[in-house]
Protein backbone atom coordinates (compact mmCIF):
# COMPACT_ATOMS: atom_id res chain seq x y z
CA UNK A 1 0.00 0.00 0.00
CA UNK A 2 1.59 3.34 -0.81
CA UNK A 3 1.37 6.36 1.02
CA UNK A 4 -0.72 8.29 -1.42
CA UNK A 5 -3.20 5.06 -1.49
CA UNK A 6 -3.46 5.37 2.34
CA UNK A 7 -3.81 9.07 2.37
CA UNK A 8 -6.92 8.64 0.33
CA UNK A 9 -8.48 5.51 1.74
CA UNK A 10 -7.93 7.76 5.51
CA UNK A 11 -9.67 10.42 4.02
CA UNK A 12 -12.25 8.84 1.82
CA UNK A 13 -13.39 5.69 3.32
CA UNK A 14 -15.69 3.25 1.64
CA UNK A 15 -17.29 5.54 -0.63
CA UNK A 16 -14.37 6.43 -2.89
CA UNK A 17 -15.50 3.58 -5.53
CA UNK A 18 -18.60 5.12 -6.52
CA UNK A 19 -18.16 8.23 -6.90
CA UNK A 20 -15.25 7.88 -8.83
CA UNK A 21 -17.48 5.77 -11.32
CA UNK A 22 -20.20 8.93 -12.03
CA UNK A 23 -17.57 11.71 -11.25
CA UNK A 24 -20.17 14.00 -9.93
CA UNK A 25 -19.03 17.33 -9.28
CA UNK A 26 -21.91 18.19 -6.76
CA UNK A 27 -20.51 14.74 -4.51
CA UNK A 28 -17.17 15.66 -3.90
CA UNK A 29 -14.96 12.84 -2.25
CA UNK A 30 -12.88 13.02 0.20
CA UNK A 31 -9.32 12.97 -1.88
CA UNK A 32 -11.10 16.20 -3.81
CA UNK A 33 -12.42 17.81 -0.51
CA UNK A 34 -8.53 17.56 0.85
CA UNK A 35 -7.17 18.46 -2.60
CA UNK A 36 -9.41 21.50 -2.58
CA UNK A 37 -7.98 22.63 0.71
CA UNK A 38 -4.47 21.98 0.61
CA UNK A 39 -4.74 24.06 -2.56
CA UNK A 40 -6.35 27.09 -0.65
CA UNK A 41 -3.52 26.58 2.17
CA UNK A 42 -0.72 26.76 -0.62
CA UNK A 43 -2.81 29.67 -2.19
CA UNK A 44 -2.87 31.71 0.88
CA UNK A 45 0.92 30.56 1.59
CA UNK A 46 1.70 32.12 -2.18
CA UNK A 47 -0.13 35.06 -0.95
CA UNK A 48 1.45 36.07 2.29
CA UNK A 49 5.11 34.94 0.17
CA UNK A 50 4.45 38.23 -1.78
CA UNK A 51 2.78 40.09 0.55
CA UNK A 52 4.85 39.85 3.56
CA UNK A 53 7.49 42.53 4.37
CA UNK A 54 9.30 40.38 6.26
CA UNK A 55 12.29 38.86 3.82
CA UNK A 56 12.75 35.55 5.85
CA UNK A 57 9.20 35.18 6.58
CA UNK A 58 8.69 35.30 2.63
CA UNK A 59 11.03 32.55 2.14
CA UNK A 60 9.81 30.56 4.91
CA UNK A 61 6.40 30.86 3.57
CA UNK A 62 7.42 29.71 0.71
CA UNK A 63 8.33 26.20 2.18
CA UNK A 64 4.54 26.41 2.77
CA UNK A 65 3.75 26.74 -0.79
CA UNK A 66 5.91 24.31 -2.21
CA UNK A 67 5.17 21.93 0.45
CA UNK A 68 1.72 22.25 0.00
CA UNK A 69 2.22 21.77 -3.92
CA UNK A 70 4.09 18.48 -3.18
CA UNK A 71 1.17 17.35 -1.41
CA UNK A 72 -1.17 18.30 -4.13
CA UNK A 73 1.25 15.89 -6.08
CA UNK A 74 0.64 13.08 -3.47
CA UNK A 75 -3.00 13.20 -3.93
CA UNK A 76 -3.04 13.25 -6.92
CA UNK A 77 -1.05 10.00 -6.96
CA UNK A 78 1.93 11.23 -8.51
CA UNK A 79 4.45 9.95 -5.49
CA UNK A 80 7.80 10.43 -7.37
CA UNK A 81 7.27 14.17 -8.70
CA UNK A 82 6.08 15.19 -4.78
CA UNK A 83 9.28 13.94 -3.20
CA UNK A 84 11.34 15.01 -6.05
CA UNK A 85 9.08 18.71 -5.48
CA UNK A 86 10.47 18.16 -1.85
CA UNK A 87 14.00 17.21 -2.38
CA UNK A 88 14.75 20.11 -5.30
CA UNK A 89 12.52 23.01 -3.95
CA UNK A 90 12.49 22.93 -0.29
CA UNK A 91 15.70 20.97 -0.17
CA UNK A 92 17.81 22.81 -2.49
CA UNK A 93 16.21 26.31 -3.47
CA UNK A 94 14.74 27.48 -0.51
CA UNK A 95 17.97 26.61 1.54
CA UNK A 96 20.26 28.97 -1.45
CA UNK A 97 17.53 31.63 -1.07
CA UNK A 98 17.78 31.26 2.72
CA UNK A 99 22.05 31.37 2.33
CA UNK A 100 21.85 34.04 -0.06
CA UNK A 101 19.39 36.33 2.24
CA UNK A 102 21.56 35.74 5.27
CA UNK A 103 25.04 36.34 3.49
CA UNK A 104 23.50 39.55 2.47
CA UNK A 105 20.95 40.77 4.64
CA UNK A 106 18.50 39.37 6.86
CA UNK A 107 16.81 41.79 8.97
CA UNK A 108 14.31 40.65 12.21
CA UNK A 109 11.25 42.45 11.84
CA UNK A 110 9.41 44.40 8.80
CA UNK A 111 11.98 45.71 5.86
CA UNK A 112 9.94 49.26 4.66
CA UNK A 113 12.09 49.11 1.60
CA UNK A 114 10.76 45.27 1.00
CA UNK A 115 8.41 46.65 -1.92
CA UNK A 116 8.50 47.52 -5.31
CA UNK A 117 7.08 50.11 -7.63
CA UNK A 118 5.96 48.07 -10.48
CA UNK A 119 3.99 46.00 -8.44
CA UNK A 120 0.99 46.06 -10.14
CA UNK A 121 3.21 45.49 -13.61
CA UNK A 122 4.11 42.41 -11.85
CA UNK A 123 0.69 41.53 -10.64
CA UNK A 124 -0.53 42.00 -14.21
CA UNK A 125 2.26 39.50 -15.81
CA UNK A 126 1.28 37.00 -13.10
CA UNK A 127 -1.94 36.95 -13.80
CA UNK A 128 -1.49 36.48 -17.33
CA UNK A 129 0.85 33.59 -16.92
CA UNK A 130 -1.24 32.09 -14.11
CA UNK A 131 -4.59 32.48 -16.49
CA UNK A 132 -2.43 31.33 -19.48
CA UNK A 133 -1.39 28.10 -17.47
CA UNK A 134 -4.88 27.06 -16.13
CA UNK A 135 -6.28 27.33 -20.15
CA UNK A 136 -3.59 24.98 -21.08
CA UNK A 137 -3.69 22.72 -18.21
CA UNK A 138 -7.31 22.40 -18.28
CA UNK A 139 -7.89 21.99 -22.52
CA UNK A 140 -5.40 19.41 -22.34
CA UNK A 141 -6.88 17.16 -19.40
CA UNK A 142 -10.45 18.11 -19.90
CA UNK A 143 -11.71 14.57 -19.65
CA UNK A 144 -9.21 13.14 -18.29
CA UNK A 145 -9.65 11.45 -15.14
CA UNK A 146 -7.43 10.20 -12.28
CA UNK A 147 -8.60 6.60 -10.78
CA UNK A 148 -7.38 6.40 -7.27
CA UNK A 149 -8.42 2.96 -6.12
CA UNK A 150 -5.72 1.50 -9.14
CA UNK A 151 -2.53 1.26 -9.26
CA UNK A 152 -0.84 5.10 -9.00
CA UNK A 153 -0.71 6.41 -12.17
CA UNK A 154 2.43 8.52 -11.19
CA UNK A 155 4.53 5.80 -9.51
CA UNK A 156 8.29 5.77 -10.44
CA UNK A 157 8.37 2.89 -13.06
CA UNK A 158 5.05 4.91 -14.89
CA UNK A 159 6.85 8.47 -14.40
CA UNK A 160 10.32 7.30 -15.91
CA UNK A 161 8.92 5.24 -18.65
CA UNK A 162 6.60 8.13 -20.02
CA UNK A 163 9.72 10.27 -19.26
CA UNK A 164 12.15 8.06 -21.53
CA UNK A 165 9.68 6.79 -24.09
CA UNK A 166 7.48 9.93 -25.18
CA UNK A 167 9.33 13.02 -23.77
CA UNK A 168 13.10 12.27 -24.60
CA UNK A 169 13.13 15.10 -26.78
CA UNK A 170 12.02 18.00 -24.12
CA UNK A 171 13.76 16.31 -21.57
CA UNK A 172 17.11 16.51 -23.31
CA UNK A 173 16.68 20.10 -24.37
CA UNK A 174 16.00 21.02 -20.49
CA UNK A 175 19.40 19.06 -19.75
CA UNK A 176 20.85 21.39 -22.21
CA UNK A 177 19.27 24.19 -21.27
CA UNK A 178 20.56 23.86 -17.27
CA UNK A 179 23.56 23.00 -18.72
CA UNK A 180 23.44 26.50 -20.24
CA UNK A 181 22.93 28.15 -17.21
CA UNK A 182 25.66 26.27 -14.97
CA UNK A 183 28.06 27.60 -17.56
CA UNK A 184 27.17 31.20 -17.39
CA UNK A 185 27.05 31.23 -13.80
CA UNK A 186 30.44 30.26 -13.80
CA UNK A 187 31.43 32.49 -16.32
CA UNK A 188 29.41 35.52 -14.04
CA UNK A 189 31.51 34.43 -11.04
CA UNK A 190 34.96 34.21 -12.87
CA UNK A 191 34.42 37.56 -14.33
CA UNK A 192 33.51 38.63 -10.99
CA UNK A 193 36.69 37.70 -9.50
CA UNK A 194 38.75 39.63 -12.29
CA UNK A 195 37.15 42.57 -11.52
CA UNK A 196 37.50 42.40 -7.85
CA UNK A 197 41.20 41.49 -7.85
CA UNK A 198 41.89 44.00 -10.88
CA UNK A 199 41.14 47.25 -9.28
CA UNK A 200 43.78 47.16 -6.23
CA UNK A 201 46.26 46.38 -8.75
CA UNK A 202 45.42 49.79 -11.08
CA UNK A 203 44.84 51.68 -7.99
CA UNK A 204 47.07 54.39 -6.87
CA UNK A 205 48.49 54.36 -2.85
CA UNK A 206 47.97 50.90 -2.58
CA UNK A 207 51.03 49.26 -0.35
CA UNK A 208 52.03 45.62 -1.25
CA UNK A 209 51.21 44.40 1.62
CA UNK A 210 47.31 45.47 1.40
CA UNK A 211 47.02 44.41 -1.89
CA UNK A 212 47.68 40.94 -1.14
CA UNK A 213 45.15 41.01 1.71
CA UNK A 214 42.73 42.13 -0.35
CA UNK A 215 43.91 39.04 -2.77
CA UNK A 216 43.34 36.77 -0.53
CA UNK A 217 40.26 37.87 0.95
CA UNK A 218 38.99 38.14 -2.36
CA UNK A 219 39.25 34.49 -3.34
CA UNK A 220 38.31 33.09 -0.03
CA UNK A 221 35.06 34.91 -0.83
CA UNK A 222 35.01 33.28 -3.64
CA UNK A 223 35.91 30.05 -2.16
CA UNK A 224 32.73 30.13 0.38
CA UNK A 225 30.88 31.34 -2.64
CA UNK A 226 31.08 28.14 -3.96
CA UNK B 1 -10.23 -1.85 11.82
CA UNK B 2 -7.53 -4.63 10.87
CA UNK B 3 -5.65 -2.08 8.86
CA UNK B 4 -6.17 1.01 11.55
CA UNK B 5 -4.85 -1.30 14.03
CA UNK B 6 -1.91 -2.25 11.75
CA UNK B 7 -0.87 1.27 11.10
CA UNK B 8 -1.39 2.19 14.25
CA UNK B 9 1.21 -0.52 16.06
CA UNK B 10 3.79 0.38 12.96
CA UNK B 11 3.32 4.09 14.09
CA UNK B 12 4.07 2.99 17.70
CA UNK B 13 7.15 0.86 16.70
CA UNK B 14 8.68 3.59 15.34
CA UNK B 15 8.15 6.12 17.10
CA UNK B 16 9.42 4.42 20.49
CA UNK B 17 12.89 3.49 18.19
CA UNK B 18 12.71 7.29 17.46
CA UNK B 19 12.65 7.78 21.15
CA UNK B 20 15.04 5.29 22.22
CA UNK B 21 17.90 4.28 19.96
CA UNK B 22 18.81 7.89 20.13
CA UNK B 23 19.09 7.89 23.48
CA UNK B 24 21.43 4.83 23.50
CA UNK B 25 23.17 6.24 20.53
CA UNK B 26 23.86 8.89 23.12
CA UNK B 27 24.66 7.28 25.92
CA UNK B 28 27.07 5.05 24.06
CA UNK B 29 29.12 8.06 22.95
CA UNK B 30 29.96 9.35 26.68
CA UNK B 31 31.31 5.84 27.28
CA UNK B 32 32.99 5.03 24.31
CA UNK B 33 34.38 8.36 24.33
CA UNK B 34 35.31 8.48 28.27
CA UNK B 35 37.23 5.09 27.30
CA UNK B 36 38.70 6.57 24.12
CA UNK B 37 40.68 9.21 26.47
CA UNK B 38 41.08 7.58 29.51
CA UNK B 39 38.62 7.98 31.35
CA UNK B 40 35.10 6.59 32.65
CA UNK B 41 32.16 8.60 31.97
CA UNK B 42 29.10 8.98 33.97
CA UNK B 43 29.34 6.56 36.65
CA UNK B 44 26.61 7.67 39.20
CA UNK B 45 23.18 7.89 37.82
CA UNK B 46 21.50 4.96 38.02
CA UNK B 47 23.68 2.81 39.37
CA UNK B 48 25.16 0.41 36.79
CA UNK B 49 27.73 2.30 35.05
CA UNK B 50 25.91 5.37 34.97
CA UNK B 51 23.15 3.96 32.57
CA UNK B 52 20.97 6.25 33.41
CA UNK B 53 22.86 9.91 32.95
CA UNK B 54 20.81 10.80 29.56
CA UNK B 55 17.41 10.29 31.76
CA UNK B 56 18.50 12.68 34.13
CA UNK B 57 19.79 15.21 31.83
CA UNK B 58 16.24 14.80 30.39
CA UNK B 59 14.78 16.12 33.53
CA UNK B 60 17.46 18.81 33.90
CA UNK B 61 16.30 20.48 30.48
CA UNK B 62 13.08 19.87 31.28
CA UNK B 63 13.56 21.91 34.35
CA UNK B 64 15.18 24.88 33.01
CA UNK B 65 13.28 28.11 32.02
CA UNK B 66 13.01 28.52 28.25
CA UNK B 67 14.07 31.93 27.15
CA UNK B 68 13.58 33.83 24.23
CA UNK B 69 16.22 36.62 23.69
CA UNK B 70 14.31 39.62 23.25
CA UNK B 71 15.50 40.60 19.93
CA UNK B 72 14.57 36.99 18.50
CA UNK B 73 12.33 36.32 15.70
CA UNK B 74 9.58 34.77 18.42
CA UNK B 75 7.71 32.43 16.47
CA UNK B 76 10.09 31.00 14.40
CA UNK B 77 12.71 31.35 17.39
CA UNK B 78 10.61 28.07 18.90
CA UNK B 79 9.54 26.51 15.82
CA UNK B 80 13.01 25.69 14.43
CA UNK B 81 13.64 22.79 17.10
CA UNK B 82 10.48 20.99 15.61
CA UNK B 83 11.50 21.57 12.01
CA UNK B 84 14.96 19.89 13.42
CA UNK B 85 13.51 17.29 14.81
CA UNK B 86 10.38 15.86 12.80
CA UNK B 87 11.90 14.80 9.52
CA UNK B 88 14.15 12.19 11.01
CA UNK B 89 11.27 10.63 12.79
CA UNK B 90 9.70 10.91 9.33
CA UNK B 91 12.82 9.01 7.72
CA UNK B 92 12.48 6.41 10.17
CA UNK B 93 8.90 5.26 8.91
CA UNK B 94 10.65 4.41 5.52
CA UNK B 95 13.44 2.47 6.74
CA UNK B 96 12.99 -1.53 6.59
CA UNK B 97 14.64 -3.63 9.39
CA UNK B 98 13.78 -6.54 7.77
CA UNK B 99 13.18 -8.70 4.87
CA UNK B 100 8.76 -8.59 3.67
CA UNK B 101 6.57 -5.96 4.19
CA UNK B 102 5.94 -6.44 7.85
CA UNK B 103 9.31 -4.95 8.83
CA UNK B 104 9.31 -1.73 7.68
CA UNK B 105 6.75 1.48 8.73
CA UNK B 106 5.58 2.46 5.29
CA UNK B 107 6.72 1.04 2.00
CA UNK B 108 7.63 4.25 -0.22
CA UNK B 109 7.58 3.80 -4.04
CA UNK B 110 10.43 6.73 -4.04
CA UNK B 111 11.68 5.70 -0.93
CA UNK B 112 14.81 6.96 -2.05
CA UNK B 113 14.25 10.31 -3.01
CA UNK B 114 11.54 10.11 0.08
CA UNK B 115 14.44 9.69 3.00
CA UNK B 116 16.73 12.10 1.39
CA UNK B 117 14.04 15.12 0.65
CA UNK B 118 12.84 14.97 4.09
CA UNK B 119 16.40 14.93 5.47
CA UNK B 120 17.18 17.90 3.55
CA UNK B 121 14.12 19.79 5.26
CA UNK B 122 15.60 19.06 8.62
CA UNK B 123 18.48 21.43 7.68
CA UNK B 124 15.76 24.33 7.49
CA UNK B 125 15.46 24.04 11.50
CA UNK B 126 19.02 24.67 12.01
CA UNK B 127 18.32 27.97 9.48
CA UNK B 128 15.73 29.08 11.15
CA UNK B 129 17.06 28.80 14.60
CA UNK B 130 20.64 30.78 13.36
CA UNK B 131 18.61 33.40 11.99
CA UNK B 132 16.08 33.81 14.12
CA UNK B 133 18.02 34.09 17.59
CA UNK B 134 19.36 37.48 16.50
CA UNK B 135 23.10 36.77 17.27
CA UNK B 136 25.99 37.06 15.41
CA UNK B 137 27.50 33.63 16.35
CA UNK B 138 24.14 32.26 15.12
CA UNK B 139 24.05 33.99 12.55
CA UNK B 140 27.35 32.63 10.96
CA UNK B 141 26.19 28.81 12.40
CA UNK B 142 23.19 29.47 10.00
CA UNK B 143 25.45 30.63 7.50
CA UNK B 144 27.75 27.63 7.41
CA UNK B 145 25.19 25.27 7.57
CA UNK B 146 23.62 26.06 4.49
CA UNK B 147 26.83 26.51 2.79
CA UNK B 148 27.22 22.76 4.02
CA UNK B 149 24.16 21.53 3.30
CA UNK B 150 24.88 22.99 -0.46
CA UNK B 151 28.03 21.01 -0.72
CA UNK B 152 27.23 17.91 0.44
CA UNK B 153 23.65 16.70 -0.57
CA UNK B 154 24.88 16.39 -4.52
CA UNK B 155 27.34 13.62 -3.38
CA UNK B 156 24.85 12.18 -1.08
CA UNK B 157 22.21 12.40 -3.71
CA UNK B 158 24.91 11.07 -6.43
CA UNK B 159 26.11 7.93 -4.99
CA UNK B 160 22.18 7.01 -3.67
CA UNK B 161 21.27 7.35 -7.09
CA UNK B 162 24.39 5.27 -7.96
CA UNK B 163 22.52 2.52 -5.87
CA UNK B 164 19.24 2.46 -7.24
CA UNK B 165 20.91 2.31 -10.39
CA UNK B 166 22.29 -1.28 -9.10
CA UNK B 167 19.08 -2.64 -8.09
CA UNK B 168 17.24 -0.98 -10.99
CA UNK B 169 14.70 0.56 -8.22
CA UNK B 170 14.36 3.23 -6.07
CA UNK B 171 11.69 1.72 -3.32
CA UNK B 172 14.23 0.98 -0.46
CA UNK B 173 12.78 -2.81 0.23
CA UNK B 174 13.56 -3.12 -3.26
CA UNK B 175 16.96 -2.49 -3.23
CA UNK B 176 17.39 -4.82 -0.32
CA UNK B 177 15.53 -7.66 -2.18
CA UNK B 178 18.34 -7.09 -5.25
CA UNK B 179 21.44 -6.66 -3.13
CA UNK B 180 23.58 -8.98 -3.78
CA UNK B 181 27.27 -9.84 -1.57
CA UNK B 182 29.36 -8.30 -4.25
CA UNK B 183 27.53 -5.49 -4.04
CA UNK B 184 29.96 -4.39 -1.71
CA UNK B 185 33.31 -3.92 -3.33
CA UNK B 186 31.32 -2.85 -6.63
CA UNK B 187 29.50 0.35 -4.18
CA UNK B 188 32.30 0.89 -1.92
CA UNK B 189 33.74 4.35 -2.63
CA UNK B 190 30.19 5.28 -3.22
CA UNK B 191 29.03 3.64 0.42
CA UNK B 192 32.27 5.99 1.70
CA UNK B 193 31.37 9.30 0.14
CA UNK B 194 27.58 8.61 1.05
CA UNK B 195 28.36 8.21 4.99
CA UNK B 196 30.81 11.07 4.89
CA UNK B 197 28.53 13.68 3.36
CA UNK B 198 25.94 11.99 5.60
CA UNK B 199 28.20 13.01 8.56
CA UNK B 200 28.78 16.47 7.06
CA UNK B 201 24.93 16.96 6.61
CA UNK B 202 24.48 16.11 10.11
CA UNK B 203 26.84 18.52 11.22
CA UNK B 204 28.93 15.87 13.28
CA UNK B 205 32.77 16.09 13.96
CA UNK B 206 34.88 16.57 11.83
CA UNK B 207 32.68 18.49 9.81
CA UNK B 208 30.98 20.22 12.65
CA UNK B 209 32.11 23.69 11.76
CA UNK B 210 28.52 25.52 11.79
CA UNK B 211 28.18 24.35 15.35
CA UNK B 212 31.54 24.56 16.36
CA UNK B 213 31.53 25.25 19.92
CA UNK B 214 34.70 27.13 20.82
CA UNK B 215 34.62 29.57 18.28
CA UNK B 216 31.14 30.66 17.58
CA UNK B 217 29.26 28.91 20.62
CA UNK B 218 27.39 26.43 19.26
CA UNK B 219 26.16 28.39 16.34
CA UNK B 220 23.05 28.39 15.72
CA UNK B 221 21.93 27.21 18.96
CA UNK B 222 23.65 29.30 21.09
CA UNK B 223 20.84 30.95 22.37
CA UNK B 224 18.58 28.28 22.79
CA UNK B 225 18.22 26.60 26.87
CA UNK B 226 15.90 23.70 28.29
CA UNK B 227 14.06 21.69 26.19
CA UNK B 228 14.45 23.45 22.88
CA UNK B 229 17.93 23.20 23.07
CA UNK B 230 17.34 19.52 23.70
CA UNK B 231 15.51 19.16 20.69
CA UNK B 232 18.09 19.82 19.08
CA UNK B 233 20.49 17.00 20.61
CA UNK B 234 18.04 14.70 20.09
CA UNK B 235 17.61 15.61 16.46
CA UNK B 236 21.83 15.39 16.13
CA UNK B 237 21.24 11.57 17.55
CA UNK B 238 18.35 10.59 16.05
CA UNK B 239 20.13 11.89 12.52
CA UNK B 240 22.79 9.60 13.32
CA UNK B 241 20.47 6.36 13.70
CA UNK B 242 19.07 7.92 10.46
CA UNK B 243 22.34 8.34 8.75
CA UNK B 244 23.34 4.47 9.86
CA UNK B 245 20.51 2.73 9.32
CA UNK B 246 20.19 4.26 5.63
CA UNK B 247 23.90 3.33 4.97
CA UNK B 248 23.30 0.13 6.09
CA UNK B 249 20.14 -0.90 3.64
CA UNK B 250 21.47 1.49 0.36
CA UNK B 251 24.90 -0.37 0.79
CA UNK B 252 25.76 -2.81 3.65
CA UNK B 253 22.68 -4.80 2.37
CA UNK B 254 20.46 -4.13 5.51
CA UNK B 255 19.14 -7.74 6.57
CA UNK B 256 21.08 -10.17 4.28
CA UNK B 257 23.49 -11.98 6.40
CA UNK B 258 26.40 -14.54 6.23
CA UNK B 259 23.53 -16.74 8.17
CA UNK B 260 20.13 -16.73 9.60
CA UNK B 261 18.48 -14.92 6.89
CA UNK B 262 15.26 -16.06 8.16
CA UNK B 263 13.78 -14.23 11.02
CA UNK B 264 17.07 -13.14 11.87
CA UNK B 265 17.33 -10.45 9.53
CA UNK B 266 16.44 -7.55 11.94
CA UNK B 267 19.62 -8.65 14.46
CA UNK B 268 21.72 -8.14 11.01
CA UNK B 269 20.14 -4.56 10.37
CA UNK B 270 20.36 -3.69 14.19
CA UNK B 271 24.34 -4.43 14.42
CA UNK B 272 25.18 -3.15 11.05
CA UNK B 273 23.66 0.19 12.23
CA UNK B 274 25.30 0.13 15.82
CA UNK B 275 28.99 -0.68 14.28
CA UNK B 276 28.34 2.60 12.15
CA UNK B 277 27.01 4.46 14.71
CA UNK B 278 30.43 3.41 16.52
CA UNK B 279 32.61 4.42 13.67
CA UNK B 280 30.93 7.90 14.07
CA UNK B 281 31.69 8.63 17.51
CA UNK B 282 35.04 6.83 16.88
CA UNK B 283 35.57 9.64 14.31
CA UNK B 284 34.09 12.57 16.72
CA UNK B 285 37.03 11.44 19.10
CA UNK B 286 39.74 11.04 16.53
CA UNK B 287 39.53 14.10 14.06
CA UNK B 288 40.33 17.64 14.60
CA UNK B 289 37.88 20.00 13.06
CA UNK B 290 37.86 20.73 9.44
CA UNK B 291 38.09 24.52 8.96
CA UNK B 292 35.39 25.44 6.23
CA UNK B 293 37.49 26.29 3.04
CA UNK B 294 38.71 22.30 3.89
CA UNK B 295 35.28 21.23 4.22
CA UNK B 296 33.99 23.00 1.11
CA UNK B 297 37.41 22.21 -0.75
CA UNK B 298 36.35 18.17 0.05
CA UNK B 299 33.07 18.03 -0.86
CA UNK B 300 33.33 19.83 -4.51
CA UNK B 301 36.86 18.30 -5.23
CA UNK B 302 36.87 14.78 -3.91
CA UNK B 303 33.17 13.78 -2.65
CA UNK B 304 31.78 14.69 -6.05
CA UNK B 305 34.18 13.37 -8.60
CA UNK B 306 34.39 10.44 -6.77
CA UNK B 307 30.29 9.70 -6.61
CA UNK B 308 30.44 10.98 -10.30
CA UNK B 309 32.83 7.88 -11.01
CA UNK B 310 31.19 5.42 -8.84
CA UNK B 311 27.98 6.51 -10.96
CA UNK B 312 30.16 5.69 -14.09
CA UNK B 313 31.38 2.30 -12.56
CA UNK B 314 28.41 1.59 -11.70
CA UNK B 315 26.46 2.03 -15.30
CA UNK B 316 29.61 0.43 -16.92
CA UNK B 317 29.22 -2.73 -14.80
CA UNK B 318 25.21 -2.70 -15.02
CA UNK B 319 25.74 -2.80 -19.06
CA UNK B 320 28.30 -5.81 -19.03
CA UNK B 321 26.67 -7.96 -16.89
CA UNK B 322 22.97 -7.48 -18.83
Amino acid sequence: MTLAATAALLATGPTTGAAAQTHGFLSPTGVEIAFLLVGLVTFGAALVTVTTRQLVHAALWLVVTLGGLAVEYLLLTAEFIAWVQVLIYVGSVVVLLLFGLMLTRAPIGRSPDADSGNRWAALAVAVAAAAALVWVVVDAFRTTWIDLDGPAAGSTEATGASLFQNWVLPFEALSVLLLAALVGAIVLSRKAKAESSSPPVNAPGVTKSSRTVTQGSGSSEQEGAR
Amino acid sequence: MNDVLDVALRLLVVFVVFLTFPLIIGQTEHKVMAHMQGRLGPMYAGGFHGWAQLIADGVKFAQKEDVVPAGADRRIFQLAPAVALLPYLLVLLAIPIGPGEGAVGQVIDAGVFFVLAVMGVGVLGSLMAGWASANKFSLLGGLRTAAQLLAYELPMLLTAASVAMAAGTVSLPGILDAFEWWWLPWQIIGAIVFFVAGLAELQRPPFDMPVADSEIIFGAYTEYTGLRFALFLLAEYAGIVVLCGLTTVLFLGGWHGPWGADGLGWVWTLLKTAVLAFLVIWLRVTYPRLREDQLQKLAWTLLVPLSLAQIALTGIVKVVIQ
